[in-house]
């Protein structure tokens, strides 16, 4: 009796499993047409229904986050690019102001150009001053202000007045007033670029992601500095022959180069009609605009 | 007091009897699960996270224990004509209610303290699988011991949430008493709103009354400090004390409450 009901849950399991895996070769239900939805966009409502599991909540906003960034990021699609991802940040912090992470996370993705990110300054301020009222005690969050209008505006008189802030904040680090008199100076300049992104590289309290996008950043610095010699190089070969060269061979030959260049990421460079250029292969693309986005000595 | 001992640890073998402690493994593969799951998901927030959800699991598991228990200990022994046998034998009411919220007050006690055991160890677990570098950047230690403070409160909540439960339940049927205390838990997290009520209404009586319960429900948000020991605040030891005391006095209200309703029924 008992090996019968056994037998039968084995064969039913079976049943349930085999349905299952032909429901997934199917393709699964049939596409929905609303996908990206928030119910409650309110912080204010949402911190009312949470009652005391406020904490738990934005823990959830903040993976539906990560999740919906790393999944627009992903995708192919031209619309519906990153609608959700302000509102799901704010609501993480609305639930939890002490949640730090989501505002270096906005502060970084929100004002990124498309496709890499929605391309909105404005809002990553905006999340970044919410932080900076929340706990007016955090130095960080007045350094990334003028990180973003550094990047994302290229105000660099902004930024160092921001910078400039922080550095007067009681517990700020002693790098940060030089840094404010740095960008007023050569704000822009790639050097300083480097300065910014190697602070954060280096900062105990920034994320694991954080320090890893500032090493990214600092390696797309090396590849531009490397381009730059690579690029005088091919012009200097130009000008002596008559003619572009068609590969890294050519160069190599002419006693230009000692073997294929790669790009810090081990990806070698692509030399395209006399010009110089990251391979598509490269995590480093898109490299941001040169002269405009760090500033390429003019 | 020999009585009530006896009543509580009867209690205590009934919810081992009813598989109440289950619970804790549940609890267990929950936090377990979780905290090897996450890493996939949270851009390395996992020990957050799991901090706050290992408290809101305390709460969430010991709250419903509370209630669902909690309106069940008298209604119990009234519906199975047991109480007739229990009354009849030297055993005053008082140490009837006593030994009855004494008793799951031990259940909830003892589920409270496997469940910080458990959260412990997975935190410590989880504070092996970062680098030092890592480490230094969280506000706080993974196992902090700052966390047992939420705890405390969490289940001094519980306490109170289990004597209004069975202050219900000495007069009205589980459905209702289910229903009331969870009702009088959702309004306790609103206390403020009503503390708060004479500026968004013009009505002196109504902003009067909504002060009078203010001061008269319990404040269950008093009892939330899961996301201050999280970020490491400062919760200062008076306020853990002086709402751990907050507590014990409006327990023993509802306690007293029950007693002196209970005393007054008429089992015929």
């Amino acid at each position: 009796m008992k090996a019968r009901v056994v037998a039968l849950c084995v064969v039913l399991m079976g049943g349930v499993v085999g349905l299952q895996a032909l429901h997934e070769h199917r393709g699964g239900p049939p596409a929905s047409t609303s996908t990206n939805l928030l119910y409650v966009r309110s912080p204010e409502a949402m911190r009312r229904l949470a009652l005391s599991y406020d904490a738990l909540l934005a823990d959830t906003y903040w993976i539906r986050a990560v999740q919906h960034f790393g999944e627009t990021r992903r995708s192919t699609e031209s619309t519906n690019r990153y609608d959700l991802l302000f509102p799901l940040l704010d609501l993480t912090v609305s639930l939890d102001p002490y949640f730090n992470v989501p505002y270096q996370f906005g502060a970084i993705f929100l004002a990124e150009e498309p496709p890499g990110g929605p391309g909105r300054p404005d809002l990553a301020i905006a999340l970044l001053e919410k932080g900076l009222k929340a706990q007016p005690e955090k130095w960080e969050f007045a350094q990334a202000i003028g990180f973003v209008h550094y990047w994302s505006r290229q105000d660099y008189p902004e930024a160092a007045a921001w910078f400039a802030k922080a550095a007067r904040f009681p517990n700020a680090p002693n790098w940060m007033a030089p840094l404010a008199a740095t960008t007023l100076a050569v704000g822009g300049s790639r050097e300083s670029s480097r300065q910014l992104w190697r602070q954060v590289a280096e900062s105990e309290d920034a994320g694991d992601w954080f320090r890893r996008e500032a090493g990214r950043r600092l390696q797309q610095l090396d590849a531009m500095d490397q381009i730059d010699q690579l690029q005088r190089a091919v012009s200097s070969y130009a000008a002596r022959t008559g003619r572009q060269a068609s590969g890294w061979g050519e160069l190599n030959q002419a006693g230009y180069l000692r073997g294929n260049p790669v790009d810090p990421t081990g990806v070698p460079y692509r030399i395209d009609a006399g010009v110089v250029g990251l391979d598509r292969q490269s995590r480093l693309n898109p490299l941001p605009t040169a002269g405009v986005k760090i500033g390429l000595p003019q | 007091m020999r009585t009530i001992r006896h009543v509580a640890v009867n209690v205590f073998k009934e919810c081992v009897r009813d598989k109440v402690l289950y619970n804790l493994v549940a609890f267990a593969s929950l936090l377990i699960a979780v905290s090897y799951l996450l890493g996939q998901l949270t851009a390395g927030q996992d020990v957050k996270i799991v901090k706050d959800l290992g408290l809101a699991a305390i709460a969430i598991f010991g709250l419903l224990i509370s209630v669902f228990i909690g309106i069940g200990l008298v209604w119990k022994e009234v519906e199975r004509r047991s109480i007739y046998g229990l009354l009849s034998k030297p055993i005053r009411r008082s140490e009837f209610i006593i030994g009855k919220y004494a008793g799951l007050a031990l259940t909830l006690f003892v589920n409270v303290a496997v469940m910080t055991v458990v959260f412990y160890a997975v935190l410590a677990y989880l504070n092996t699988q970062f680098p030092e570098v890592v480490r230094t950047a969280w506000p706080a230690p993974a196992t902090d011991p700052g966390m047992l403070r939420a705890i405390v409160l969490i289940f001094v909540e519980l306490l109170l949430v289990t004597a209004i439960a069975l202050f219900f339940s000495t007069f009205s049927s589980p459905f209702l008493s289910a229903a009331l205390t969870c009702g009088l838990w959702v309004i306790g997290h609103f206390n403020a709103d009503l503390r708060n009520f004479e500026a968004v209404v013009e009505s002196r009586p109504a902003a009067l009354l909504a002060r009078g319960l203010y001061y008269i429900l319990p404040n269950f948000a008093a009892f939330d400090i899961k996301n201050q020991v999280v970020h490491a605040l400062p919760v200062p030891a008076g306020y853990v004390v002086t709402t751990a005391l907050y507590g014990c006095v409006y327990i023993a209200l509802l306690i007293t409450g029950a007693v002196a309703i209970f005393s007054r029924r008429d089992f015929k």
